[in-house]
């Protein structure tokens, strides 16, 4: 198997920060707002180096949706950052009229999703985000896994015409991904090639993955492993191509079963190769306080669980 | 031909209660307590015609309706105005029109820029068009009509307080205040109250006018015009009554969302004068 190295751990949002602060200097089109999380969403160098390009709206998530759609309309490009609970779920019928039913091009940059958002526990740690903005006609959603793949996904957003849900998290982790690599929207990427097992993770379940995938390959077990960085539009040739090659597939992700990935995936193979598969995710739970790694320990989301599913078919 | 004011907001209405009665559903009562402020608006004040009209409003004045429920008084007043054929109206609320239950763009219809219908919405987009047009040094104004029981919504205030904030001076927002919703009075329903007092506390200017009364309209719009470029985001309150202009649909909550029977549009087409041609059904 392939080396994946760890250059160093390094939050995502922070590769979003570096995104936008790149988008800065390249797209005068390129807009900011927050709502009272400058720093957690790392806007800092783009307020700092663009301060007219830059709104704080304060905590006025739903506003905030609004008046990115307005800039929108006038032909700018919007990002709005905020955590992803208050991103998604609190302003859910802003984004889908002001946004997706009237076509504007608005970027919703979602930080600290996830349950590895930690100590603050379940009223910030959504875990039903992507669902929530999947179901949204028009809408692409993004779910990088690391600090470089973000920062490229923000770049590739941008570039995009039309709205996007770009999901990143809190915590600091691997940073594999190569650092000048240019994101392909609804492209999955390949990781490794194996026969016998198919792993689809997407987000910080990507590493764990990569982790699992090492651990199976030793005990003899080939894993087709697989980024999902874009969650819609979904690669489906990709998903449907190693599902009829090793016939048993799992898919992790740091979201609720319910409305996440693997339904998705579900969805697509039900119609086109009924295939085995297994649900690395959160079933019908909310999160609770803790560190990070510990709840992804507690709540089945790392690279023990995903070896686990791998091995129960 | 040339039309004075009364006559085009008198066919205004003549369409709207025609469209309603048509459809057999939609909302006559807040289109036509809008219909005369409206009139004006599209008629005289906006620097926009037809033919520059384009969604992203550069170049031009931009209008949002956010009470997208009063789409029949837009549809009507867009095709009276020139952007598509008046012939049009008869598909109102019909399977495939561009002219949705609620406004849309994604059926692309001349003179809509932003899909409303869900309420509280529409003022943050006009404040984020508002502070565009300030970015690219565009020194047009945008419109945007929010409805009096719609100003309960939550998302209104947060839009009061960010337009204020951010000096959006370039901004002239309207109420419809016809004192009237679904359930009952804005009063008994929701206690507005003050509506004044609360926008200026908001750090706007507030204009009051009647919303009847054309000499009164011009006078609201020229006051508000006046104070534009000021550092303060502008409030006009119009003082309107829900159906005005049949005396059996005047002033109740009961017209908000009902379309008429045949009986009862032929009733009010006794009240109103056909002036410009009624499109035909």
């Amino acid at each position: 198997m392939k080396e994946f190295v760890d250059t160093g751990k390094k939050d995502t949002r922070s590769g979003f920060g570096a995104g936008l602060a790149e988008l800065g200097n390249t797209n005068p089109k390129v807009l900011a707002l927050t709502a009272d999380l400058k720093g957690s969403l790392k806007m800092d160098q783009f307020a700092a180096e663009h301060p007219e390009r830059f709104f704080e709206v304060g905590i006025a998530e739903a506003n905030m949706v609004g008046m990115a759609a307005g800039m929108a309309i006038a032909g700018y490009i919007p990002f709005i950052g905020t955590f992803a609970n208050f991103a998604s779920a609190r302003v859910l019928d802003q984004i889908r009229q002001s946004v997706c039913y009237s076509q504007t091009n608005v970027k919703i940059a979602a930080s600290h999703a996830g349950i590895t958002l930690g100590e603050d526990g379940a009223t910030h740690q959504t875990l039903e985000d992507m669902g929530l903005m999947r179901m949204l006609p028009g809408m692409v959603v993004i779910n990088p896994c690391d600090y470089n793949q973000t920062k490229a996904a923000t770049i590739a957003a941008a570039a995009w015409d039309g709205p996007v849900y770009l999901r990143f998290g809190r915590p600091g982790v691997p940073n594999f991904t190569p650092a000048d690599q240019t994101f392909e929207i609804g492209k999955a990427i390949k990781l490794n090639d194996g026969a016998d097992v198919t792993v689809f993770a997407t987000g910080h379940l990507v590493w764990e993955a990569i982790q699992a995938a090492r651990i199976l390959e030793e005990k003899g077990v080939g894993v087709d492993l697989i980024d999902i960085a874009t969650i819609k539009p979904l690669d489906k040739e990709a998903v449907i191509a190693s599902a009829r090659k090793t016939g048993k597939v799992v898919v992790a992700e740091e979201h609720l079963v319910a409305g996440g990935l693997g339904e998705e995936i579900a969805g697509v193979l039900a119609a086109a190769c009924p295939t085995p598969m297994r649900f690395v995710a959160i079933d019908d739970k909310f999160g609770q306080s803790g560190k990070p790694a510990e709840l992804m320990a507690a709540y089945g989301l790392d690279a023990a669980h995903i070896v686990e599913a791998a091995l129960s078919f | 031909m040339n039309y004075t004011l009364p006559q085009i907001a008198s066919q205004v209405r003549r369409d709207i209660v025609r469209m309603v009665t048509a459809a057999a559903s939609g909302h006559p009562g807040g289109s036509m307590s809008a219909t005369d402020v409206l009139t004006y608006l599209f008629f005289k004040e906006m620097n926009v015609t037809p033919e520059n009209w384009c969604r992203s409003g550069e170049g031009i004045d931009q209008f949002f309706l956010s009470a997208g429920h009063i789409s029949p008084v837009l549809y009507s007043l867009l095709a009276r105005r020139g952007y598509f054929p008046v012939a049009e109206l008869a598909t109102f609320r019909r399977f495939g029109s561009r002219l949705q239950g609620h406004p849309s763009v994604d059926k692309g219809l001349p003179g809509v820029n932003q899909a409303a219908g869900s309420l509280g919405q529409g003022l943050s987009v006009a404040i984020g068009a508002a502070l565009a047009k300030k970015l690219s040094g565009d020194p047009n104004t945008v419109y945007v009509l929010i409805g009096d029981g719609e100003s309960e919504e939550g998302q209104i205030w947060e839009a009061a307080m960010s337009a204020a904030h951010y000096k959006v001076d370039n901004l002239i927002a309207m109420t419809d205040w016809n004192h009237q919703q679904i359930d009952g009075t804005t009063e008994d329903v929701a206690g507005l109250g003050d509506l004044r007092a609360k926008w200026e506390a908001f750090g706007w200017t507030v204009i009051e006018a009647d919303g009847h009364d054309f000499t009164a309209i011009e006078q609201g719009f020229a006051e508000a015009n006046r104070r534009k470029g000021l550092g303060r985001p502008v409030m006009i309150l119009w003082h309107t009554e829900m159906g005005h202009g049949v005396d059996f649909m005047a002033g109740t909550c009961k017209w908000h969302g009902k379309n008429p029977s045949a009986d009862q549009c032929a009733e009010a087409m006794k009240q109103l004068e056909e002036t410009m041609g009624d499109f035909a059904l």
